[in-house]
């Protein structure tokens, strides 16, 4: 069967790796929104904290025995560690200058974390096993899905409906949304700002992270993962809206999904939708399609 | 003789000289990114605006000149002129989509295109994809100067540079830049003040997109060669460091800050591997940090207003 | 006044021996800055770095320890850099290595892109470039010029080994998975040749980007085309990812695999439960003969890994090259190059071999199969011996030469 000249398996086949694309596009850009909508920095630290999480996780297996359900939690609270160690040692001079140093500062910063790895761990990647669990594919008559890759999309999606939920449905969230719009304000009835400001930066360190566990048993494990990724989720983040939870996660599954899709009609242009979107809407609407003009 | 004159005149000296003492490869390609970084020093310290893309610009020169050399019978400068217009006409398209966007959207538009830009050159078939553009001779000069000579080209290469940085300088002291620099300042006040200020950043934009250009131009003739490096975010990023590490908005800065970073590159590659990518990170982070004024900026504060 | 011309005659007597003693000395010997300088330009730290990498540099070294250390007294030296897979870092470097480092001949040059740019630095400043580790035919072809010499591989014979071996099993419909850059293309289209030349068909193809880190998409075009065989026209950590998610998807029940650019390394790294059965071209084994078996121990010793053919190779260039510098007594690269194509050469590498005028090393090719799990008898004993393509044969004939340099 046929749809404009295309076979239905083939491309339902490329929408469905669309999807799991999509949710890695989300989850790192909602860690980016995140950051972006609580402390106004452009993190491009966070695909080589993603990359520090699949790491982890590889490490984790090669040299201590720890399996891939142990790092999906332990790599997130080491990297979000480290993340609010960033936070308090560097970021926090920058807040009263210009955003721009901020971008500049985690841009330095992505250098220095990518090639530290790339000095011990070579631009190769380490092959990282997919869990037993999860082994093997189900036939669903057009492809054969990897059960993985399932899971990743399955994964994506519970912990991004978890922080939309966190942010926006409680009062944690509440306080955080507060803390950006008016700090002062916020301060004066006694909410520690500064602290939930090192904690939401942790806590994007931390999603980045977990994407990267996700993500290891999908593509090779190295030092170049993240750098590959951040400009596409640049992308997602800017067409989203830079400060909307949901505006993300919608909008990285939706990119995702459409890069699938040119993949069949038009591959060589797969690489440059998400750019042309990108540019087209911040022409037509620069806040984003969910976001609100700062 | 004031006192910049005199520190003009020693550069002057000292790039005349250099050929002699240090390998003069080497030292055309610090002179290209120089050009580069001054031209990016236009919009980012004297416009007050963060392009995030730049490389687009020093890349689709390089190719433009990379096939003319290759392709077509002309010579160097012809060559040179017609890499420089790409970039211009490249900067009309950018300037006009992301002008009229301020701050963090703005670098984040010049990024957007910019990765159009990589993407399309990654496809098309001229520019020869991951295999570059290779084999690019430097031709003789006005049909008659031989450039081959490593000697010859750095001196036409100097004579460029000096003629972009001088262009750069008078844009600088002329009305036209004191209203750039009112827009930096404040746009708002300058907007209110009557001055077309989207025609000004669009010129600006322009300008410093031709020069990033030349200097994209006259590497491709240098080098030999046009690769996807040319076009690549992190070329964009590197320019931003030199710039910033040399001091933003100081007319030497650039050039100082590419001088280090080329050479601690070339120094350090062999030596110490992926480090230098290491030290860059820090050398960006040191600067963000504690020496946003960045070296000559510095340097200019201790001894008093240049 | 008188004094002086005293001094004259004896003055000169002495400048006069002095001179002649000095030309002596240089003698019909002229070796420039009076050291032999070899330059292993490979790729250290990414997807080629175990074909060639270190093992590249280890491999020059035995052949300059094996030589003697030293030629007509002077000093040979062994230099290495990391081209990161990258054109433009690779001419810059090798420009640089010329004319401040003194660098002679340039080996290795794994990756195409870097071998064509390199070449024509190469032949710009006159030095020789014997490459061991790219295998795009443009090499000899359309990019040939008087300093090249393409020893170990190329794509016509990889092409000309696998491919038919393949076609004439029975695997008729070919779906191409390519990387995108100069090795690829020429891997795939010399591939394409050859099915069509025997018989069968090529339905599609698609391009992949150097080092890609996923490749299902690509993999599930293949599988819509019902193509009876999937060519693999990439080399290293690609072809790896790409046989390994081949499996993750599925493909492998319907379809086979033709990995047209393996190497033992590769078999290595996945194992022979993955790879059983392929069949692989290539210029050199370790386990052939007594005499690869010795050489081969003793890198193995050096390294805790069987070398490769890029490896083999680049042993086998470097103590060509050393040998011709000691017949013609300079470095001079236009007399060894003359040198070189006026002899036959052999070592542990290649019995027979001669260099052609478009810069084709001529020597045997063989065509292996990889053993099952049960047929090996341990680590790196991964491949029967099938077929060997006599030199003759195994590369493309001087005839369909597209080099400028042949007059046709």
């Amino acid at each position: 069967m046929e749809l404009l000249g295309i076979p239905v398996q083939a491309l339902l086949g490329q929408l469905l790796l669309g999807l799991v694309n999509g949710s890695f596009y989300a989850m790192l850009s909602l860690g980016l929104a995140v950051i972006f909508g609580l402390l106004n920095i452009i993190n491009f630290a966070h695909g080589a904290l993603y990359m520090m999480g699949a790491y982890a996780a590889w490490i984790g297996l090669t040299y201590f025995g720890i399996g891939y359900w142990e790092s999906l939690l332990l790599a997130p609270l080491i990297l979000g560690a480290f993340g609010m160690l960033i936070e308090r040692a560097l970021l926090q001079w920058l807040y009263k200058l210009d955003h721009l140093y901020g971008l500049l500062l985690t841009f330095g910063l992505a250098l220095i974390i990518e090639g530290a790895y790339r000095h011990f761990f070579g631009v190769s990647g380490q092959p990282y096993p997919v869990p037993e669990q999860l082994s093997g594919a189900t036939d669903l008559g057009f492809m054969m899905l990897p059960n993985y890759r399932a899971w990743v999309v399955a994964a994506s999606l519970m912990v991004c409906m978890a922080t939309w939920f966190v942010i926006e449905r409680t009062r944690l969230g509440a306080y955080l949304r507060a803390g950006t719009e008016n700090p002062r304000l916020v301060q004066a009835f006694g909410i520690n700002v500064p602290l939930m400001v090192t904690l939401t930066y942790g806590f994007g360190a931390a999603l980045a992270a977990f994407a990267g566990v996700l993500a290891a048993p999908v593509i090779q494990v190295s030092p170049l993962m993240g750098s590959n990724l951040i400009i596409v989720v640049f992308a997602v983040v800017v067409v989203g809206g830079m400060g909307s939870i949901l505006g993300s996660i919608a909008t990285g599954l939706g990119l995702g999904v459409i890069e699938g899709f040119t993949k069949v009609f038009y591959p060589e242009a797969s690489a440059t939708v998400i750019f042309v979107i990108m540019a087209l809407v911040l022409l037509i609407r620069p806040a984003g399609l969910f976001g609100r003009e700062k | 003789m004031t006192r910049t004159s005199l520190v003009f005149l020693a550069l002057l000296a000292a790039l005349l000289a250099a050929p002699f003492f240090v390998y003069p490869v080497l030292m055309m390609k610090v002179l290209c990114l120089a050009l580069f970084a001054c031209a990016f020093n236009l919009l980012l310290g004297f416009t007050g605006l963060l392009s995030f893309g730049h490389a687009a610009f020093l890349g689709t020169a390089a190719y433009s000149t990379g096939y003319a050399m290759t392709h077509l019978p002309v010579t160097p400068e012809v060559a040179l002129i017609l890499g420089t217009l790409a970039a211009a006409a490249l900067g009309v398209v950018f300037g006009a989509l992301a002008i009229r966007r301020q701050g963090i959207y703005f670098a984040m538009i010049t990024l957007a295109l910019a990765q159009m830009v990589y993407f399309f050159c990654l496809q098309v078939p001229f520019t020869g994809g991951e295999d570059g553009l290779q084999g690019v001779p430097r031709g003789a000069l006005f049909g008659i100067l031989d450039l081959r000579d490593d000697m010859m080209m750095y001196y036409f290469v100097l004579a460029v540079f000096l003629a972009g940085s001088l262009l750069i300088y008078r844009t600088i002291h002329s009305p036209f830049g004191q209203v750039l620099k009112a827009i930096r300042e404040n746009e708002p006040r300058a907007l209110s003040l009557g001055y077309d200020v989207d025609r000004y950043k669009l010129v600006a934009f322009v300008l410093s997109a031709a020069l990033a250009g030349l200097a994209g131009a006259t590497k491709t003739l240098v080098l030999g060669f046009a690769t996807l490096t040319d076009v690549h975010w992190a070329t964009s990023g590197e320019v931003v460091l030199m710039t910033l590490v040399g001091g933003v908005g100081t007319v030497l800065g650039p050039i100082a800050g590419a001088v280090i970073i080329v050479v601690l590159q070339n120094e350090l590659a062999d030596k110490v591997g992926s480090w230098v990518t290491v030290i860059m990170g820090t050398i960006f982070v040191v600067t963000v940090l504690a020496f946003r004024r960045g070296v000559v900026g510095e340097i200019a504060a201790r001894f008093g207003g240049k | 006044m008188k004094r002086a011309r005293i001094c004259v005659l004896p003055c000169a007597a002495v400048f006069a021996v002095c001179a002649a003693a000095a030309m002596a000395q240089q003698g019909p010997v002229k070796i420039s800055d009076d050291v032999v300088r070899i330059g292993v330009l490979t790729d250290l730290s990414g997807l080629y770095s175990d074909i060639g990498g270190q093992g590249s540099v280890v491999a020059a070294q035995m052949a300059v320890d094996d030589f003697g250390g030293k030629v007509h007294g002077r000093k040979i030296d062994v230099v290495a850099t990391d081209h990161q897979n990258k054109a433009d870092v690779a001419a810059q470097k090798v420009r640089e290595w010329i004319d401040r480092g003194g660098v002679d001949m340039i080996t290795d040059a794994l990756n195409s892109a870097v071998a064509l740019a390199t070449a024509k630095v190469v032949a710009e400043k006159k030095k020789i470039l014997m490459d061991t580790g790219a295998a795009s035919t443009r090499l000899t072809n359309e990019d040939c010029t008087r300093y090249t010499i393409h020893h170990t591989y190329d794509t016509y014979a990889l092409a000309n080994g696998t491919g038919r071996a393949v076609v004439k099993q029975g695997g008729d419909t070919w779906f191409f998975l390519t990387a995108d850059y100069a090795f690829g293309h020429s891997l795939e289209q010399d591939t394409m040749n050859v099915v069509r030349e025997n018989g069968g068909k090529v339905l599609g193809a698609v391009r992949h980007p150097l080092s890609a880190s996923d490749f299902s998409s690509f993999l599930l075009q293949a599988q819509a085309s019902k193509a009876k065989i999937i060519g693999l026209a990439n080399a290293g950590g690609d072809t790896i990812n790409s046989i390994k998610a081949a499996n993750e998807f599925g493909l492998t029940k319907t379809q086979n695999l033709a990995g047209l650019l393996v190497f033992i390394s590769d078999i290595h790294s996945l194992g022979l439960q993955a790879t059983q059965g392929m069949y692989v071209t290539e210029a050199w084994y370790w386990d052939l003969n007594d005499q690869t078996r010795k050489w081969s121990k003793r890198f193995f010793d050096k390294t805790q890994k069987m070398p490769t053919m890029i490896h083999a190779g680049v042993y086998s260039a470097t103590s060509m090259y050393l040998n011709a510098v000691k017949a013609v007594g300079t470095d001079d690269a236009d007399v060894v190059m003359a040198w070189m194509r006026a002899n036959k050469h052999g070592d542990m590498f290649g019995a027979n071999m001669t260099l052609r005028e478009d810069g084709r090393l001529v020597h045997d090719m063989y065509l292996f199969q990889v053993k099952k799990p049960s047929e090996s008898k341990g680590p790196w004993d991964y491949y029967h011996l099938r077929e060997t393509i006599a030199a003759g044969h195994a590369f493309q004939p001087l005839s369909k030469s597209r080099c400028p340099l042949i007059r046709q």
